[in-house]
């Protein structure tokens, strides 16, 4: 009786494998870092903030963007 | 939190192309591609605006509402981006863009429509940081070296402004009080007439 009973599982669990479905997470998406990271790249990276600090980087980013794009800002009053 | 935004001044924008110029340059974008492109509304005829259009990086993006295999995320600094390593190129993204902004490569076999390229806000992709894949699929990650988009740091009248949401809203409105608008900008009588030269011609 017990054997008939474990065959009859082992049919059942390989009847239904291909109910199953695999892991569809995709990796990449999920695995960018924040742009405050950095690239660690030293000669491309704009000086006067430090990787990894996120305060740092967006005080960094607007500062470059009053100093390049607001020209009333700069311009003498 | 940064939201990485752009605005086009369309009373600054003078169509020189320089944005496209910088953008295809700093990302060595193949040719039949253009991540960013200046459209001209009556074109030749005075008072003709031009406004520069790339991905304009949407709160709530309809290419990553469409997009069947998911490949769209979005950063922590509001910058729509993608995984091409995941894109299957079907074009749903460009059908659902306002902005035309998805571009697709159609170089290869037979022209075959190749894996979605967009602007990225000069952030890259989901490879590493400054890394050469990134570079090879994505382009320069401009703000990870603490820069903003070449397209607007290149622009020569500060027609295009990028940056976090509040600095560019904030440049653009101090812009707007101080010139007024319509025939009080400053040179559009210079260059379209007044009404009164207007009825004197």
């Amino acid at each position: 009786m017990r054997k008939i009973l474990l065959l009859s599982a082992m049919t059942a669990a390989m009847a239904l494998t291909a109910c199953g479905e695999k892991p569809q997470d995709k990796l990449g998406a999920g695995s960018d870092k924040p742009a405050a990271a950095g690239t660690g790249v030293a000669a491309f990276t704009a000086e006067g903030w430090k990787a990894g600090d996120q305060a740092s980087w967006s005080n960094h980013l607007k500062a470059r963007a009053n100093y390049g794009m607001n020209d009333h800002q700069r311009a003498p009053k | 939190m940064a939201r990485m935004k752009f605005i086009c001044d369309a009373e600054r924008c003078i169509e020189c192309n320089g944005c496209v110029t910088a953008c295809k340059n700093e990302h060595e974008v193949p040719w039949g591609v253009n991540r960013r492109r200046v459209v001209t509304l009556n074109d030749g005829v005075p008072g003709e605006k031009s406004i520069s259009v790339a991905c304009m990086h949407c709160s709530d993006a309809p290419c990553m509402a469409v997009c069947p295999v998911n490949c769209f995320y979005k950063t922590d600094e509001g910058v729509v981006l993608h995984d091409k390593d995941v894109c299957i190129g079907c074009g749903y993204c460009s059908y659902a863009c306002p902005f035309g902004a998805p571009q697709f490569p159609s170089q290869g076999t037979f022209g075959v429509r190749g894996k979605m390229d967009k602007c990225t806000f000069c952030a890259g992709g989901p490879e590493e940081h400054g890394s050469q894949a990134e570079f090879d699929k994505y382009g320069r990650n401009r703000l990870a070296e603490g820069k903003l988009p070449a397209c607007a740091e290149m622009c020569s009248t500060k027609a295009l402004l990028a940056g976090d949401g509040d600095v560019v809203s904030e440049i653009f409105r101090q812009r707007v009080v101080q010139r007024g608008k319509g025939a009080e900008v400053w040179g559009w009588g210079t260059a379209y007439g007044t009404a009164a030269t207007k009825q004197g011609a």
